[in-house]
């Protein structure tokens, strides 16, 4: 693919590791050093049937809403320092969330100025029927099971996309290019792709690609954050730097982030975010390519610097991954704390109690789960025998069911525990639990030439 | 040879797919990297686990990492928003496989 851009090495920053992320990191990556392209990563696997559900409660809604004062704030400074912005942040309504980002490039001067490109083509939910009818099972990955199962309770149906439309978006001039289900990887990936002209076929440096994509994407964890490598030690994570990515036409790269930020980039922490959800290693399958991460060479390079080398890849498969979701009944979680002495003796026994009443309801549950915060929730049964003399605990009781009504039942039988359960109790004060819907996660394969064919991306200047 | 824990010798991160949960475990020196290699076999951790996952043990090596990457499936009661659980997403399996306590030569368990 021709590329207009010089050939020579690009900052590809990270901005945000999921939709909740520290809102200033994107910002500080902008204005605290040299970068050439920002990506943002809003979506994990719940988020697209979230936002399916705000749609269809305002038409308007149903994309990651936090982008677009964030692009009212920094896009004067990318159109004048030519700094590109990818991200996922279209969600379910890409249209939507471009036509808010124009209104904020125009409310900031930008009209005329900043364009913006959308991706669109991966949102399949109104195809589901017509591809099942025409012979696609999309069986559960996970069950094997048809979709035929659940298809009347879908929420979401999106095919995770590779890097190619958003390289389209980028060689067309845009300054923000707006996706929906793309790969996060991808999100990293493209500029790459759009800098160096990169073959379809370059497997070796489109899984280069990949793994930098896969070190970017959630955000901090790759630069102190959430590392287990001397964790006290690591300097001022009040002010963490978010990745920077120094890519070069070779595929190698380079992991830093600015100077002056707190954090610590190191070959151990890049290690482990290199293994954070990996499955196979030498099997990573992404639209592009499929890369090998037991060919990565980390190397420390200076200070807060990783250099990354010897990546191989294989040719991509044909088939893309769907993201499909669907209601799978409801669930609440009730808590209360219970206090020294005898703390989850006591807790304990307000938890037989609760179930005993639950029974007396004659309520069916699929399942009741009991943890206890301060002793056993995170570690369960390597936790050992509860501690002696434990100052407190949170008794955690939580239920799931296809019957609302048994949820709600539940969520009337936690507080009263208080007044007619074992003493030395509190933390009731919130009022009753809530009661959640369950939204499943069901993923499948798809040919990749049904969802190909239906890619476009369009160019708006504001 | 003396008993440590694994958390001396190697730190790690993990994850959710699904119902499944990865643990990346990385040596701390390489000159741990064949004790983890030998000693943290498949049965080991599915041992270490055993009541908490309900099925198997996956293993693969990142030789070039010093890591192993292990995957038990069956591990978050439905996984995602089905799951119960209070860390539905897996992450502190992590430090619940580096509670192991393995047998290491004496100038290892040494210093470290």
């Amino acid at each position: 693919m021709a590329s207009h851009a010089p050939r020579t090495m690009i900052r590809i920053a990270s901005g945000q590791g999921f939709w909740g992320d520290l809102l200033r990191a994107p910002v500080d990556q902008v204005r605290r050093g040299p970068i050439d392209y920002l990506m943002l990563d809003y979506l994990a696997e719940v988020t697209m049937s979230i936002l399916q559900k705000q749609r269809s409660r305002d038409a308007s809604q149903g994309y990651a809403r936090d982008f677009v004062p964030l692009m009212g704030e920094i896009l004067p400074d990318c159109v004048d320092r030519n700094i590109r912005v990818i991200a996922n942040a279209g969600g379910v309504n890409i249209a939507g969330c471009r036509d808010a980002v124009l209104d904020e490039a125009r409310n900031a001067g930008l009209a005329g100025k900043a364009t913006v490109g959308v991706v669109t083509g991966d949102d399949i939910l109104d195809r589901l029927a017509d591809l099942v009818a025409r012979g696609h099972t999309l069986a559960s990955m996970e069950t094997g099971a048809p979709l035929e199962q659940v298809i009347d309770r879908v929420q979401s149906a999106n095919a995770y996309i590779g890097a190619r439309p958003i390289v389209d978006g980028l060689a067309r001039g845009a300054h923000v290019v707006i996706t929906g289900r793309s790969t996060d990887t991808a999100l990293t990936y493209a500029a790459m792709i759009h800098a160096f002209g990169w073959r379809v076929d370059d497997w070796d440096r489109l899984a280069a690609g990949v793994v930098a994509g896969h070190i970017n994407e959630c955000g901090a964890q790759c630069t102190g954050g959430n590392s287990l490598v001397a964790w006290e030690s690591i300097p001022d994570l009040e002010d963490v730097g978010f990745p920077i990515i120094e890519a070069w036409p070779d595929g190698t790269f380079v992991v830093t982030k600015h100077a002056g930020t707190g954090g610590r980039v190191s070959a151990s922490i890049v290690a482990e975010q290199i293994v954070y959800e990996m499955g196979d290693p030498s099997t990573y399958i992404t639209p592009d390519v499929v890369a090998d991460f037991t060919t990565i060479r980390l190397e420390d390079a200076g200070e807060n610097r990783v250099r990354v080398t010897g990546i191989r890849g294989r040719p991509r498969t044909d088939r893309l991954k769907v993201s499909i979701s669907y209601h799978a009944g409801y669930k609440a979680v009730g808590t209360l704390v219970y206090s020294w002495p005898d703390a989850v003796k006591k807790a304990r026994e307000a938890d037989r109690i609760l179930r005993a009443r639950l029974d007396r309801l004659g309520l069916a549950f699929d399942e009741i789960r009991t943890e206890y915060i301060g002793w056993n929730a995170t570690h369960g049964l390597l936790a050992g025998p509860p501690p002696a003399d434990l100052p407190e605990v949170e008794l955690r009781v939580a239920v799931r069911s296809s019957s609302r009504t048994a949820v709600e039942s539940f969520t009337r039988e936690v507080a009263p525990l208080v007044l007619t359960g074992p003493p030395g109790v509190t933390g009731f004060a919130g009022g009753r639990p809530r009661v959640q819907d369950i939204v499943a996660y069901w993923p499948a394969l798809i040919d990749r030439t049904e969802i190909e064919a239906g890619l476009r991306v369009d160019v708006t200047t504001a | 040879m003396a008993k440590v824990r694994l958390h001396a010798l190697a730190h790690g991160r993990s994850g959710d797919k699904g119902d499944t949960v990865n643990i990346g475990v990385i040596a701390r020196d390489p000159a741990f990297w064949p004790i983890l290699r030998d000693q943290l076999t498949t049965a080991r951790v599915a041992a270490h686990f055993e009541g908490m996952i309900r099925g198997r043990v996956e293993r693969f090596e990142l030789p070039n990492l010093h890591a192993l990457n292990f995957l038990l499936h069956g591990a978050l009661d439905g996984g995602g928003t089905v799951s119960l659980m209070t860390d539905a997403q897996g992450k502190t399996f992590s430090t619940a496989l580096l509670r192991m306590e393995l047998d290491v030569p004496e100038d290892i368990a040494g210093p470290a």
